[in-house]
């Protein structure tokens, strides 16, 4: 047993759930008990889905635990599929349906037999891998199940496209950003002369997956689903993947070159035609990304060597590490991630780039790690944010788990191009924000006690003489006007009349107390 | 108008293919309720994730409960449970000091068949803090339903009224008492007596405001509560025997009524429920009849309360409702609303309790009749799928639901409200009716507002 507050993964059926659910007419069928289908309140609020989450439980209640589901749970597939006619229903186990170890391939088989659909038993253990691990196997699974049906059926289409195009593989529901990033590769994708094939699983059909094999290359985008998949169609087609996470100025160059090596090697074999990227990457670069320019703007020169902790999914703790400490010069203190089964390629990925690597799932270990290092910002999840809050750190969320406010309406990519300057901001003002609240600090807090007067300049009866209105110039514009109003609040209520700089930092001392 | 009015009450029950929160969640608002409570749901990952997600922002501000999450390790019974729980529940008394520990028993706690009610007592001699068990699981209960398996457990707790007499009086010779002080005062205050000789005990979680509300309400009718089941603390816990009265002032608390009745022989009140002006009148009638008090004033104060409401009355008036199910407040709720000249098309109810909801079916009926419109069907265990079949024949002005289905109705043009937010919200009582109206006018109002853009219908 754990005694835990926090998760940052979450169960398995979870994982199963939002691939099942990212693919059009695709059904799930949870053995669960009443409750657990919380997963379609997630779906309908934080994703703000128009339709019906297309996930539905098969109750397991106290009839179940004493004589079994028998027909409980073939009926409900039945049921499901003359209702809504889905291509494929994935029966999805539960924490409590594992314990309960009662034959549900049986029930999947014997369901086949009857409804038009087809119907898989997700391949899950509850007790052994968390949600991410569970989607990735779970869209493995799918794929190959149709993939094989396809070459059964003598209908797998092998022969490749004519143009370039590509798989991008592991865009899903409740995923970070992950609509807005399917965009921005769709767009990337575009400009280089690259036709996409599919995408899974979001807004895939299963009935689709059988031309899989047509495109020249697979783009998995993220570590933690897909990968299993992509691995899939290299053994059995010889479909090979570029698994380089293009985010980030330096890592979306080395995407584009392993696709242009993909294509050449095809135009190759084919004709003599040869792709060039390089002015395409750099023209990107300096000009149209602004994050090149901006790491060398004086704005971004304060930011050297200011110390930052990272936490968050392998995928995006490692590239965030990677923009901070290469493209912006920030000396990354910690970068950690929870995703403990893989731990091996994050430490690989992130070694030369930060002081120390905490690899855990226990956020108080994090928090502690937080409280102990005192970064001047912290980019993290949701619960780093909450510490950040509590310990009065600057910080930006860049990965799952995350609350509603990231499931932005607004185009906010963290991949390709204009994710380099989504990216950009989200430090920045980070940062900016660590300064104001530093020089705010020192010369006497935001404004929390009584107002006095309500205009926001009090030239009134107090008199600045130079000294102090010379201190007073040498203030940061932006906190002058508190730092002001401090003052002469200060002297209206001590009886000073002429202001002084000993009255100003007197003012200071008194506020601080 | 060829309404047929139909003056029974017909009963169905579906597959119970339902979408409800488990039963778990009601340590969200009960640790907040008992303050020197700590909460342990035993359970997996799954339960954990529930909490997390459904609680948001609250699991941030240090909340007293935590998760005993099983491992595979305790699942084959390799790890010893006891010897587990003692460990955490040691690190809980030293990090929290709580005065009470309340035990979550889940489903896989259930289908593991872990002895929780066994373990607690013993682990209770070992580290000295009180352990209580309740097994609010998903197996048996629905959501609103898991404060009732906890109140029903809290009952065997509650210090027993002869024995506090006797101490109370013994307390002369300078005995020495083991029962907290608050206890001793309390049953000092029945023998001194107050305006009611017999004590009266409410319970029911409700926010503190809202509980004194209902007291003072009584007050006017000088009858004194004698204590609250949940109290603010564990240690302030009412004083139950076989003179006490108790009262519910929530549907869902059958477990807790039954236990009173049965095996704290108190004797039950049965009354409508104290929501809307309608039932809160109702509510204290019936207390008032039980102690043979006549009431003063009472149905000039519903009037007042009523005409305080004429705002809200015109936007509801003559409009539909469609109660999807899933926390057992759907009952006195469709009544108010009746009341407030809504039409109810149908009442779902994850479970009813006839006998314990006996009297708010009653004033349903008769307030059906009063309204003259026809008693809606009462759909126990319902199927969502066919509720949203019949939704879209019927089309109603509201459909109150969970949060699954919330936005793929307002999708398809049909206005809703959460049903959780009345969990949540405030709506016992008189002063609290407006609150009721308040959350059921909102989609409505919102959509007057946003009418004339054209763009109601928004699904392809």
């Amino acid at each position: 047993m754990k005694l835990a507050y926090w998760m940052y993964a979450g169960p398995a059926h979870i994982g199963t759930l939002r691939v099942a659910s990212s693919f059009k007419n695709v059904h799930a069928i949870m053995h669960a008990p009443l409750g657990d289908d919380y997963f379609n309140v997630m779906r309908s609020m934080l994703e703000r889905e128009r339709d019906f989450t297309p996930v539905t439980a098969s109750i397991v209640d106290r009839h179940v635990l004493a004589r079994g589901s028998q027909e409980k749970v073939v009926d409900n597939i039945f049921r499901k599929d003359k209702q809504e006619r889905p291509n494929l229903i994935v029966l999805t186990p539960t924490c409590t349906s594992s314990i309960l170890q009662e034959d549900l391939q049986n029930f999947v088989d014997r369901a086949s037999t009857i409804s038009n659909s087809d119907v898989i038993l997700a391949d899950v253990n509850h007790y052994r891998v968390n949600e991410l691990q569970a989607a990735d196997r779970t869209l493995e699974q799918i794929v190959r199940y149709y993939l094989d049906k396809a070459r059964r059926q003598g209908t797998l289409q092998l022969s490749l496209t004519d143009k370039p195009s590509a798989n991008i593989i592991g865009i899903f529901t409740l995923g970070f950003h992950n609509q807005h990033d399917c965009r921005e590769l769709k767009r990337l994708l575009k400009d280089l002369g690259i036709a996409i094939n599919q995408v899974i699983p979001e807004g895939g059909f299963v009935e689709n997956l059988n031309q899989l094999p047509k495109a020249w290359f697979n783009l998995v985008p993220y570590r933690e689903v897909g990968l299993m998949a992509a691995k899939y169609l290299e053994k059995e087609f010889g479909m090979s993947y570029i698994s380089t996470t293009p985010m980030g100025v330096v890592d979306i160059a080395n995407c584009i070159r392993q696709m242009e090596e993909q294509i050449n090697k095809r135009f190759i074999s084919l004709s003599n035609k040869k792709l060039n990227y390089e002015p395409y990457i750099d023209e990107q670069t300096r000009f149209i990304s602004q994050a090149a320019w901006f790491s060398r703007s004086i704005d971004c020169q304060n930011l050297t060597g200011k110390k930052a902790v990272v936490f968050g999914d392998a995928t995006h703790a490692a590239s965030i590490t990677k923009i901070l400490a290469c493209e912006m010069g920030i000396r990354v203190s910690c970068a950690g991630t929870y995703c403990k089964h893989d731990e091996e390629w994050f430490k690989e990925q992130v070694q030369n780039f930060c002081d120390e690597i905490l690899v855990t799932d226990d956020h108080t270990e994090v928090g502690d790690m937080i409280a102990r290092i005192e970064p001047s910002a912290i980019f993290g999840t949701q619960m780093e944010r909450h510490i950040g809050k509590r310990l009065d750190i600057p910080r930006g969320v860049i990965s799952s788990p995350v609350h509603i406010q990231n499931f932005t309406l607004g185009y906010r990519p963290f991949l390709g191009y204009e994710g380099t300057n989504q990216v950009a901001d989200l430090v920045y003002n980070s940062f900016t924000l660590g300064m104001e609240d530093h020089l705010l600090e020192i010369f006497g807090g935001h404004d929390t006690k009584e107002v006095i007067t309500k205009s926001l300049s009090t030239n009134s009866d107090l008199t600045w003489n130079s000294e102090s209105q010379l201190e007073l110039s040498k203030i940061p514009g932006f906190v002058r006007g508190k730092i002001k109003r401090n003052t002469e609040k200060f002297a209206r209520q001590n009886g000073i009349v002429d202001i002084t700089i000993e009255t100003m930092y007197a003012a200071k001392e008194a506020l601080n107390a | 108008m060829s309404i047929k009015i139909s003056e029974t009450l017909t009963f169905e029950c579906e597959t119970g293919n339902y979408h409800t929160f488990c039963p778990i969640s009601c340590v969200a608002w009960l640790y907040q309720k008992i303050e020197d409570s700590f909460f342990l749901v035993v359970g997996t990952k799954t339960c954990g994730y529930f909490l997390q997600n459904a609680l948001g922002v609250m699991i941030f501000a240090e909340p007293r409960y935590a998760m005993a999450e099983l491992e595979e390790g305790d699942i084959s019974a390799q790890l010893n449970d006891y010897q587990e729980l003692k460990r955490l529940c040691l690190q809980i008394k030293k990090d929290r000091n709580p005065s009470v520990i309340i035990w979550i028993g889940t489903c896989t706690t259930e289908i593991i068949k872990m002895d929780l009610e066994g373990m607690a007592p013993k682990l209770e001699n070992e580290i000295e803090i009180p352990i209580i068990v309740a097994r609010a699981n998903g197996l048996d209960y629905a959501f609103t339903q898991g404060e009732d398996t906890v109140l029903a457990a809290m009952a065997h707790r509650c210090p027993e009224q002869e024995i506090l007499i006797n101490n109370a009086r013994k307390e002369g010779d300078k005995s020495f008492s083991l029962l907290p002080i608050e206890g001793e005062r309390k049953t000092k205050q029945f023998i001194t007596g107050s305006e009611n000789r017999i004590p009266l005990v409410l319970f029911g979680s409700l926010p503190s405001t809202v509980a004194s509300q209902l007291s003072l309400e009584l007050n006017r009718q000088s009858i004194s509560v004698s204590g609250w089941l949940p109290a603010q603390r564990y240690t302030d816990l009412p004083i139950l025997g076989n003179n006490v009265y108790v009262c519910g002032v929530n549907p869902f608390l059958s477990r807790t009524a039954t236990t009173l009745m049965r095996r704290r022989k108190c004797k039950l009140i049965g009354a409508p429920f104290p929501i809307g002006p309608d039932g809160t009148r109702a509510w204290i009638e019936n207390i008032c009849s039980a102690f043979n008090i006549e009431t003063r004033g009472l149905e000039k104060r519903e009037q007042q309360v009523w005409e305080s409401l004429e705002n809200y009355l015109d936007l509801v008036r003559g409009k539909s409702v469609f109660f999807m199910g899933d926390n057992l407040l759907e009952i006195s709720l469709a009544r108010f609303l009746i009341r407030c000249g809504m039409i109810v098309y149908e009442i779902g109810i994850p479970y009813m309790d006839k006998r314990y909801q006996a009297a708010e079916l009653k004033l349903l009926q008769t307030t059906c009749k009063k309204m003259c419109i026809p008693i809606p069907r009462i759909v126990e265990k319902p199927d969502n799928y066919n509720q949203i079949q019949r939704m879209r024949e019927l089309q109603p002005d509201l459909a109150i639901t969970g949060m699954a289905h919330a936005n793929p109705l307002e999708a398809r043009g049909i206005n809703t409200k959460w049903s959780v937010e009345f969990t949540f919200a405030q709506i016992h009582g008189f002063t609290n009716a407006k609150d009721v109206l308040e959350l059921v006018t909102r989609p409505l109002r919102r959509n007057n507002n946003l009418e004339n853009l054209g763009w109601t219908d928004l699904v392809k």
